[in-house]
C-alpha cells in the first residue's frame, strides 16, 4: 500500500497531480482511494489530496504518522502537514514559498525559510525540486505539478517509476500538453 | 461491469443513470454540485432531462411533477438547500410520488464549505422519510438504485445523504456496462390522490405511520447496513465514519460487536436489538447529529436493557466537527484499550494563514472598492450574501457587514434600515443569488417602500460551486441556447427608483453611480456587470514601474489583490497570477502601474 499526501495553495494544481496518480494504480490493477478539497479553499486557502492505493483500504483520508511520501507544492504547506508522514517518510518540496495575500498586508517577511529549517532540524529525508527553474525550462506554469512528481518518482517511494510516469502523462493528458511535461519530467529527473 | 475511477459524486450520478432515472433537477451547493453536472456529461443521446433550477425549491417542485406522471426523478441539493425545498417536501412526504424520486442532500461536517452543520438524517425523521446514509462511492452507486427501488415500493420520496468526504472522494468503483430504461407512465388524473387537503392529510399520516415499522423491518435486512462481531463492547457508526472505524480496527485485537447504519431512518429497531443484545457498552461514533446514538438509547429503554450507550451525547465523541481517523482512534483506543503511540514533532515553525480570497482580477474586488471609496466619510452597513462575494469581508476590503442565508442581504438591509433610518443601506447580491432568493426581497423592499442600495454582482456564472449556468447566462444544462433574463429589466419592472449597469473595472464610472445612487431614495439598484475570470480571457497583464512607483504601498493596502506582493519591501506585481483587470492600476495615485506596451497577453 502506498500513502501520497500532495499538499499546496488553492490553483497550484494539486488536484490534477493526484488524479494522475491515481489513474496510473489502477492501470496496474491496484485499488485506489483518494480525498480532495473542492470548494471555498480553493480561492487561494490550503488545499491537500490524499491519494491511497493498494488493497483493501478503508479511510480515504491518510491517517497521521503514515504518508510514505509528502508531495508539496510549497514549503510552508510541507510543514503544515508534516504531522502525515510516516518517521522514515520522503517530502517533496518545491523551493518557492507562496505568500498569501495576508503576508504582503502585514508587511510579514514569510518566505520559506523557516520550513526548510524545520526539515533539518527533524532529519526528514527532503528533495528540493526548483520549480521556477523547471517552468521557465519548459515555458508553462503548468509543469509544476509534474515537475514534483517526477521528482517522487525518481526516489521510488510513489509506486510509479519515472518511465510509469512519462507512460501515464502520455495516456491521460491532452496532446497537446504531452511535450512540455515530458521534459520537465527529464529536467527533474535526468532521464 | 467495468472499473471506473470515480468520485462519490459521479458514482451517485453513474447509479442514478443506471437506475433509469429520467429527469433530473438541482441547484449547485458544494459538497452536492458534480452529481448534476456528471449526469449532464452523460447524457449525449439526452434521454435524460436534465436542469439547474433557480433554486432548491423549484427543483424540487420539478422532480415531483415528474414523479408524479411516473417518472424516475432526481434532484440534488447542499443540506441548506434543503431548508429551502423543505416546504414542498413535508407536504410531498404526505402525498407520495409514482415514479420513483430520491432526494439527494449532501451534508458538509466541518462545515467545510457551509453555514450549518445540520443533519439529513435528522430531516428525514422529522419529515417522516426513508434515509440513505452511504460510506464510500462504491456503496454510493449500488445504494441509490436501491433508494429509488424503495420510492416506488413505498411511493414516497426519499433522502440519499452522502457526506463531503463521500462526495468529494475517489475510488475505483465496479459499474454496469448496461441498464434497462425506465418509461414513465404520465400523469393520471387523481385528485384525491394529487391535491393535498386537510382530510386527506390525515389519512396519509396514518399510513406513514403504519408504514414506519414495517419498512425499519426492511431495512434491518438491508445489504447497507452491516453487523458484524461479538462480546460485550459494542461500536455504532455509519458514512465515513465507517471507513475511519474500519482503519482504526484493522490494528485492533480483542472482541467488540460493531453496528453499522446505512438506513437511520425509519431506523432498523430489530437489527439494532440483535445488536444490543449481550451486550455492556456501546460506543456511537457519529457526525453530525448522535442519531444512531438517541435511537439505541430509546430501544435499550424501550426494551429494558442494560446497555450503555456512549457517544456525543455523553462528551466521549466530540460534539461538533468533522470526524477523523484520528479522533475515532482516540476514542477507540480509551473504549477497547488499544495502546497506539502518536508521533512526537518538534514545534512547528510559525505558518502563513491562508484564509480564502478573491482570486487576482476578481471583477467583485473592483465592485466592493468601488462602494467603499463612494461612500467613505457616510454611515452606511453592508449586507452581504452566500457566494464568492462572501470573500469581500477579508481585510483590506472588509465590506461585508452581515451574511446568513441566500438572499438574505437584501431583506436584512431593510430591517437594519427600519432600526437606523440614517444609515445607507447597501445590499450585495450575486447574480446567481439573485434568480435563487434575491427577487422576493426586492419586492418586499419596493412595496414597504424602504430605502436600500441593491448592488448585484454580475459575474455571468454561479462561481462559487464551480461555474453552473444559471437564467441570465443564456444557456442550460441540456446544451440548449435559451433568451437570457435580464436583470435590469426585472429591477425597473418591480419598480426600482434607480437602475444602472456599470462595468465595476472602471472604477471611476462605478463610484459616480454609488454616488449618484447614494444621494436618492427608494430601492436604488446597480448592476456591477463583469464576467468572472474563470470564464473569460485573461486581459494583458501590468506591471510596476520601479522608477515611477513611490512605495506608499496603496495597491496593496487597499485592494488585496494576491497577484501584488511585496519583495524586498517593495510591491511588485507576480505575472503568474495578475489577470490584467487593470484596477491597481487606477489606485496608484502617481500611474506607476501599467501595461507593458505593444506585448500581448502572456496566457
Ligand atoms: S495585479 Fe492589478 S491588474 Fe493584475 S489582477 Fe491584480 S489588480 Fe488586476
Ligand atoms: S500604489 Fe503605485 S506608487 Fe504606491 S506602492 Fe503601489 S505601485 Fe507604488
Amino acid at each position: 500500500m502506498s500513502n501520497i499526501l500532495l499538499c499546496g495553495v488553492g490553483g497550484q494544481g494539486t488536484v490534477l497531480a493526484s488524479r494522475l496518480i491515481a489513474f496510473a494504480a489502477m492501470e496496474k490493477g491496484e485499488s485506489v482511494r483518494t480525498s480532495e478539497t473542492i470548494g471555498m479553499s480553493q480561492r487561494g486557502g490550503c488545499v491537500v489530496s490524499h491519494v491511497r492505493t493498494g488493497r483493501s483500504i478503508a479511510s480515504p483520508m491518510i491517517p497521521k504518522g503514515s504518508a510514505d511520501i509528502i508531495i508539496a507544492f510549497e514549503p510552508g504547506e510541507a510543514v503544515r502537514n508534516i504531522d502525515y508522514l510516516k518517521p522514515d517518510g520522503t517530502v517533496i518540496v518545491n523551493k518557492k514559498a507562496v505568500k498569501p495575500v495576508t503576508a504582503s498586508l502585514t508587511g510579514s517577511d514569510y518566505d520559506g525559510s523557516a520550513a526548510f529549517g524545520y526539515f533539518e532540524q527533524t532529519g526528514r529525508r527532503m528533495s528540493i525540486v526548483d520549480g521556477d527553474y523547471i517552468c521557465e525550462q519548459c515555458g508553462s506554469p503548468k509543469v509544476l505539478n509534474i515537475a514534483l512528481l517526477a521528482s517522487a518518482a525518481a526516489t521510488g517511494e510513489l509506486g510509479l517509476t519515472v518511465d510509469e510516469l512519462k507512460d501515464a502523462i502520455v495516456r491521460f493528458m491532452p496532446g497537446k500538453f504531452h511535450a512540455m511535461n515530458l521534459k520537465a519530467v527529464e529536467l527533474v529527473s535526468g532521464t | 461491469m467495468s472499473k471506473r475511477f470515480l468520485m462519490g459524486n459521479e458514482a451517485i450520478a453513474l447509479g442514478a443513470l443506471h437506475a433509469g432515472v429520467n429527469v433530473v433537477s438541482g441547484y449547485p451547493g458544494t459538497p452536492s454540485t458534480e452529481i448534476l453536472e456528471t449526469i449532464a456529461k452523460n447524457n449525449k443521446d439526452k434521454s435524460v432531462y436534465v436542469e439547474w433550477s433557480v433554486n432548491e425549491k423549484a427543483a424540487l417542485e420539478v422532480a415531483a411533477g415528474a414523479a408524479y406522471s411516473g417518472a424516475r426523478s432526481l434532484v440534488t441539493m447542499k443540506q441548506v438547500g434543503l431548508n429551502v425545498a423543505s416546504d414542498p417536501l413535508m407536504s410531498l412526504a404526505y402525498v407520495g410520488v409514482k415514479g420513483g424520486m430520491v432526494v439527494v442532500s449532501a451534508d458538509d461536517p466541518g462545515p467545510i464549505s457551509s453555514q450549518t452543520e445540520q443533519d439529513t438524517r435528522h430531516f428525514a425523521q422529522f419529515a417522516k422519510l426513508p434515509v440513505f446514509d452511504p460510506s464510500s462511492p462504491e456503496e454510493a452507486y449500488e445504494m441509490i438504485k436501491e433508494a429509488f427501488e424503495v420510492s416506488e415500493r413505498y411511493n414516497t420520496p426519499v433522502l440519499f445523504r452522502p457526506t463531503t468526504r463521500v462526495c468529494h472522494g475517489c475510488a475505483d468503483v465496479e459499474i454496469a456496462d448496461s441498464f434497462d430504461p425506465h418509461k414513465p407512465e404520465g400523469f393520471v388524473r387523481d385528485t384525491k390522490r394529487w391535491v393535498i387537503f386537510p382530510r386527506a392529510s390525515y389519512l396519509n399520516h396514518v399510513r406513514i405511520e403504519k408504514r414506519d415499522p414495517v419498512l425499519g423491518d426492511e431495512f434491518s435486512a438491508s445489504r447497507f447496513n452491516l453487523l458484524t462481531g461479538s462480546g460485550r463492547l459494542g461500536i455504532a457508526t455509519h458514512g465515513i465514519s465507517f471507513a475511519y472505524t474500519s482503519e482504526v480496527l484493522a490494528d485492533a485485537a480483542g472482541e467488540y460487536k460493531l453496528l453499522k447504519v446505512g438506513t437511520p431512518n425509519p431506523f432498523p429497531e430489530k437489527l439494532a436489538l440483535e445488536f444490543l443484545n449481550g451486550l455492556d457498552e456501546v460506543v456511537c461514533i457519529e457526525e453530525l447529529d448522535p442519531v444512531i446514538e438517541r435511537a439505541l438509547t430509546y430501544t435499550v429503554g424501550k426494551h429494558h436493557l442494560g446497555v450503555k450507550i456512549r457517544g456525543k451525547l455523553d462528551g466521549t465523541v466530540q460534539p461538533a466537527g468533522e470526524n477523523t481517523v484520528e479522533s475515532v482512534r482516540d476514542v477507540l483506543s480509551k473504549f477497547l484499550d488499544i495502546k497506539y503511540k502518536r508521533q512526537e514533532l518538534p514545534p512547528l515553525p510559525e505558518l502563513p494563514v491562508r484564509p480564502p480570497v478573491l482570486c487576482a482580477g476578481c471583477p467583485h474586488r473592483a465592485s466592493f472598492y468601488a462602494v467603499k471609496q463612494a461612500v467613505r466619510g457616510r454611515k452606511a452597513v453592508f449586507a452581504g450574501d452566500i457566494g464568492c462575494y462572501t470573500l469581500g469581508n477579508a481585510m483590506p476590503l472588509d465590506m461585508v457587514d452581515t451574511c446568513l442565508c441566500m438572499g438574505a442581504d437584501v431583506t436584512i438591509a431593510q430591517g437594519i434600515h427600519r432600526v437606523e433610518p440614517d444609515t445607507l443601506n447597501f445590499s450585495f447580491i450575486g447574480d446567481s443569488t439573485f434568480f435563487a432568493s434575491g427577487m422576493t426581497g426586492v419586492v418586499n423592499a419596493v412595496y414597504n417602500q424602504t430605502d436600500i442600495i441593491l448592488i448585484v454582482l454580475d459575474n455571468s456564472t454561479t462561481a462559487m460551486t464551480g461555474h453552473q449556468p444559471h437564467p441570465g447566462t443564456g444557456v442550460t444544462m441540456m446544451g440548449d441556447v435559451c433568451a437570457k433574463v435580464s436583470i435590469p429589466r426585472i429591477l425597473e419592472a418591480v419598480g426600482c427608483s434607480y437602475v444602472r449597469t456599470v462595468d465595476p473595472l472602471d472604477l471611476a464610472a462605478a463610484q459616480n453611480a454609488v454616488r449618484e445612487a447614494a444621494d436618492m431614495k427608494g430601492v436604488r439598484a446597480i448592476i456591477m456587470k463583469s464576467p468572472c475570470i474563470a470564464v473569460t480571457k485573461p486581459q494583458r497583464l501590468f506591471e510596476i514601474n520601479s522608477e515611477k512607483c513611490i512605495n506608499c504601498k496603496k495597491c496593496i493596502r487597499e485592494l488585496g489583490c494576491p497577484a501584488i506582493v511585496l519583495t524586498d519591501g517593495r510591491p511588485a506585481i507576480e505575472p503568474s497570477l495578475c489577470y490584467g483587470c487593470g484596477i491597481c492600476a487606477q489606485v496608484c495615485p502617481v500611474k506607476a502601474i501599467d501595461r507593458p506596451a505593444g506585448e500581448e497577453a502572456a496566457k
